[in-house]
C-alpha cells in the first residue's frame, strides 16, 4: 500500500511568542520547533499500517528546510522516504493553500491512505485533512480514536460529544489521529543508523495564494487580578459568597 | 441584504446551545440568516426553536436514515450557494469541526476555527482567534469567496430574535463516501467539557482515578457541570482523553471553570485561560494556577470539595 503521513513542525508548546514590531507576525527568535503532537500519531499509524498491510510509507511537508530534522526522525522510526516542499513562507500559509499544495502533491505521489494529525498544535485549524479529502473526493474520518483498515477499505472510531461513532469507508482515504490511536515509538540507534541511507526528496510546487491575512496580533486580554479566598475547607463560604454576589456564576 | 447559513446541530431531538450562539452571532451581523439542519432525520422539530432565535429560513435535509459527512458538507454547500450566502457559520463542535473544512473545499474558500470574535458587518469579514494555543490573539481579515467559520462554544450568546423561519425540506443528496455506522451514546447524554457551561478539573493532585467520585458529585451539585482532567491524570489512564482540557486536548471557555489540585502548566492554561471565572484549590500556595484564578483556596482537595460540593448544594436548594 501506497501509505502517507503529511506532518507540521510547530513551536515547541512551552514557546512563550512575542509579537514583531510590525504587530501582525510572531518574533521567531529564540523559538524552538517540534513535531505537532497529533502528528507522531500520524508517522506511528502509517508504520503500523505498512507493518500490517505491506508497503511504503512516505512522510511529506510542507515547511522550512530545518523541517528535515523531524523528517529524519520519523524515517529513523520506520518511514521508508521523506519528502519537504520547502518553503520560507510555510508559516503564513491558510489551511485552503496548505491542503491545496498537500492534495496535489498526494495525487502525484500515489497516496492510498494519508494520514494527517487532527489538529496542528500552533494554528489549530483542524482543517487540512477534511480539506485536502474533500479535494481529492475521498472519504475522510477525522479524530480517528481506533482503525481498522483492510486492503481496500476500512472502519474508524471517532469520539464527538454524543459518544463514539463508528464509521465505514473505502480506499483511497484520509485519517486524521486522535490521541488514543496508538502510542508513538521513539526512534532507536538502529533506526537512526538507517534513516541516514533514506532518501529526503525536495520537491517543487505551485504555490496557492492565501485567502487569509493577519491583520494584528495581540497578546490575551489580561485577566483581572485574582485573590485567594482562604485557607482550607473554612474558606468555602467566602468563595460561595464571592461566585454569587461578586462573579455571578452561581 | 447579505445572507449567512448556519450548520445546526441537534442532540437528543434539542438545538445544540452551541448552535444557537452561531445563529445569535449571523443575528448580529443584520444579515437574513438562513439555519440548516442536515445531521439527522426528522429534524423539523427543530424549526420553531430556530424561528424564535433568529432563523429567517429553515432548510431540514430529508436522509434516508444513513449519516455521512461528505454528503453532510456537500448538501449544507449547495444551499451556501442556492441561498447566494456570503458567509457560513457553525459551532466549533466536533461535527462543526469536521464538516466546516469539506464544506468550506466545495466552496474553494478558506477555514476560520474555532473563532472567539467575529465582524462581518464591512466588505472584507474579519475573525478574531486564538493563535499559537491562545498565547496571542489573532485578528484576520477574509477575501475568501465565502467566510466559512467556526465558533467557539459559550463564546457567542444565542439571540431572543423572532424571525420568520419558513420551513424547507430538501432531500439529501446521494454522496455517501464515509458512512457512520453506529454511534455508541455515551452514558445517559453526559455534557461534554467544550460545551459545558461550568467545567470541574481535576489533575494530579486527586491522588488517584477512584476520588474523581467527589468531583462528579460536585458536577452535579452545580447541575450543568462537566467534568474534565489535566493531561497528567489522562496519561495516567484516570481518565479518558474526551475529557483532557489544554493544548493537546479540548479548549473550553465555561462560564465557571474550577480546577481541583492542578499545577497550571502552560499547555493546560492554553486550553481554559478564556473561561469567564476560574477557581483554582491547590494546596501549594505557589502554583502558577493561582496566577490565572480569579478565587483561590490554598487547601487539600479532600477537605475543601466535600465542603464546596456541600455549599453549592445548600444555595441551589434555595432556590
Ligand atoms: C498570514 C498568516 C500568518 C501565519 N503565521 C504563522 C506563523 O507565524 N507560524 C505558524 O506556525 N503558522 C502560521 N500561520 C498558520 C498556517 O501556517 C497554518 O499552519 C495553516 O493555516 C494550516 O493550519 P493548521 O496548521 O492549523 O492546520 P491543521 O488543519 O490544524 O492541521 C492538521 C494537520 O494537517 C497537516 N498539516 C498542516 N500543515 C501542514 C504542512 N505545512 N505540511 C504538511 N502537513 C501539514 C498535519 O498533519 C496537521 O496535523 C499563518 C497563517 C497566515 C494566513
Ligand atoms: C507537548 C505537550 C502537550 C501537553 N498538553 C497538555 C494538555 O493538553 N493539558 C494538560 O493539562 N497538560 C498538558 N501537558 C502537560 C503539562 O505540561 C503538565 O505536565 C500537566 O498539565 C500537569 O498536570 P497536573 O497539573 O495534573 O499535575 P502536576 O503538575 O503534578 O500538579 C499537581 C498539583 O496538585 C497539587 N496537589 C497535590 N495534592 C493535592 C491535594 N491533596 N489537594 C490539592 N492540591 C493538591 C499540587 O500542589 C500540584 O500543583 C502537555 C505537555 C507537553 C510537553
Amino acid at each position: 500500500m501506497n501509505i502517507v503521513a503529511c506532518v507540521k513542525r510547530v513551536p515547541v508548546t512551552e514557546a512563550q511568542p512575542k509579537i514583531a514590531a510590525d504587530g501582525k507576525s510572531v518574533d521567531a527568535t529564540g523559538i524552538e520547533y517540534m513535531l505537532s503532537f497529533y502528528d507522531d500519531l500520524a508517522i506511528e499509524e502509517a508504520i503500523r499500517t505498512k507493518e500490517k498491510l505491506g508497503g511504503e510509507v512516505t512522510v511529506l511537508t510542507i515547511g522550512h528546510a530545518e523541517a528535515s530534522k523531524e523528517l529524519r526522525d520519523a524515517l529513523a522510526k520506520g518511514a521508508d522516504k521523506a519528502a519537504i516542499l520547502k518553503d520560507a513562507n510555510w508559516a503564513a500559509r491558510d489551511p485552503r493553500s496548505t491542503a491545496k499544495v498537500l492534495a496535489k502533491k498526494l495525487q502525484e505521489l500515489g497516496a492510498q491512505i494519508v494520514f494527517f494529525g487532527r489538529v496542528a498544535t500552533d494554528r489549530d485549524n483542524s482543517a487540512v485533512g477534511a480539506y485536502v479529502a474533500t479535494l481529492l473526493g475521498w472519504p475522510c474520518v477525522t479524530d480517528v480514536v481506533k482503525l481498522e483498515l483492510a486492503a481496500d477499505k476500512g472502519k474508524a472510531c471517532r469520539e464527538t460529544e454524543d459518544g463514539v461513532e463508528t464509521v465505514e469507508f473505502a480506499l483511497p482515504a484520509v485519517i486524521t489521529c486522535d490521541k488514543g490511536l496508538n502510542e508513538p515509538r521513539y526512534s532507536g540507534l538502529k533506526g537512526i543508523m538507517a534513516a541516514k541511507k533514506k532518501p529526503i526528496d525536495e520537491l517543487a510546487f505551485e504555490d496557492v495564494p492565501n485567502q487569509q491575512a493577519v491583520a494584528k496580533l495581540e497578546p490575551p486580554p489580561a485577566r483581572k487580578e485574582g485573590r485567594v479566598v482562604g485557607q482550607g475547607a473554612a474558606a468555602v463560604p467566602a468563595l460561595i459568597e464571592a461566585l454569587r454576589d461578586e462573579a455571578k456564576v452561581l | 441584504m447579505t445572507t449567512i447559513v448556519v450548520l445546526v446541530e441537534q442532540s437528543q431531538g434539542n438545538v445544540r446551545r452551541a448552535s444557537l450562539e452561531a445563529l445569535g452571532a449571523a443575528k448580529s451581523s443584520g444579515a437574513r440568516v438562513v439555519a440548516v439542519v442536515a445531521l439527522v432525520d426528522g429534524s423539523e422539530s427543530a424549526a420553531p426553536t430556530l424561528a424564535k432565535h433568529g432563523a429567517d429560513r429553515v432548510v431540514v435535509l430529508k436522509g434516508d436514515g444513513r449519516s455521512s459527512p461528505d454528503r453532510s458538507a456537500h448538501d449544507i454547500a449547495a444551499v451556501v450557494r442556492e441561498e447566494g450566502a456570503k458567509a457560513c457559520l457553525a459551532a466549533a463542535s466536533s461535527n462543526g469541526k469536521q464538516l466546516m473544512p469539506r464544506i468550506a473545499a466545495e466552496l474553494d474558500s478558506t477555514v476560520f476555527s474555532d473563532c472567539t470574535g467575529l465582524d462581518l458587518s464591512g466588505a472584507t469579514p474579519k475573525a478574531v482567534r486564538p493563535w499559537l494555543a491562545g498565547k496571542l490573539i489573532a485578528t484576520l481579515e477574509s477575501n475568501a469567496p465565502v467566510f466559512c467559520a467556526t465558533l467557539r462554544p459559550n463564546t457567542f450568546a444565542p439571540r431572543a430574535a423572532p424571525a420568520a423561519g419558513e420551513l424547507v425540506t430538501k432531500p439529501s443528496s446521494a454522496v455517501l463516501k464515509a458512512l457512520v455506522a453506529s454511534i455508541d451514546a455515551k452514558g445517559g447524554g453526559k455534557l461534554d467539557v467544550k460545551e459545558a457551561p461550568v467545567v470541574i478539573s481535576g489533575g494530579r493532585g486527586m491522588k488517584g482515578p477512584e476520588h474523581f467520585a467527589l468531583l462528579d458529585e460536585l458536577a452535579a451539585a452545580f447541575g450543568n457541570a462537566a467534568v474534565g482532567a489535566s493531561r497528567a491524570v489522562v496519561d495516567a489512564g484516570w481518565r479518558p482523553h474526551s475529557e483532557q482540557v489544554g493544548q493537546t486536548g479540548k479548549t473550553v471557555s465555561p462560564q465557571l471553570y474550577v480546577a481541583v489540585g492542578i499545577s497550571g502548566a502552560i499547555q493546560h492554561l492554553a486550553g481554559m485561560r478564556t473561561s469567564k471565572v476560574i477557581v483554582a484549590i491547590n494546596k501549594d500556595a505557589d502554583a502558577p494556577i493561582f496566577k490565572v484564578a480569579d478565587y483561590g483556596i490554598v487547601g487539600d482537595a479532600f477537605e475543601v470539595v466535600p465542603a464546596l460540593t456541600a455549599a453549592v448544594k445548600a444555595v441551589r436548594s434555595q432556590r
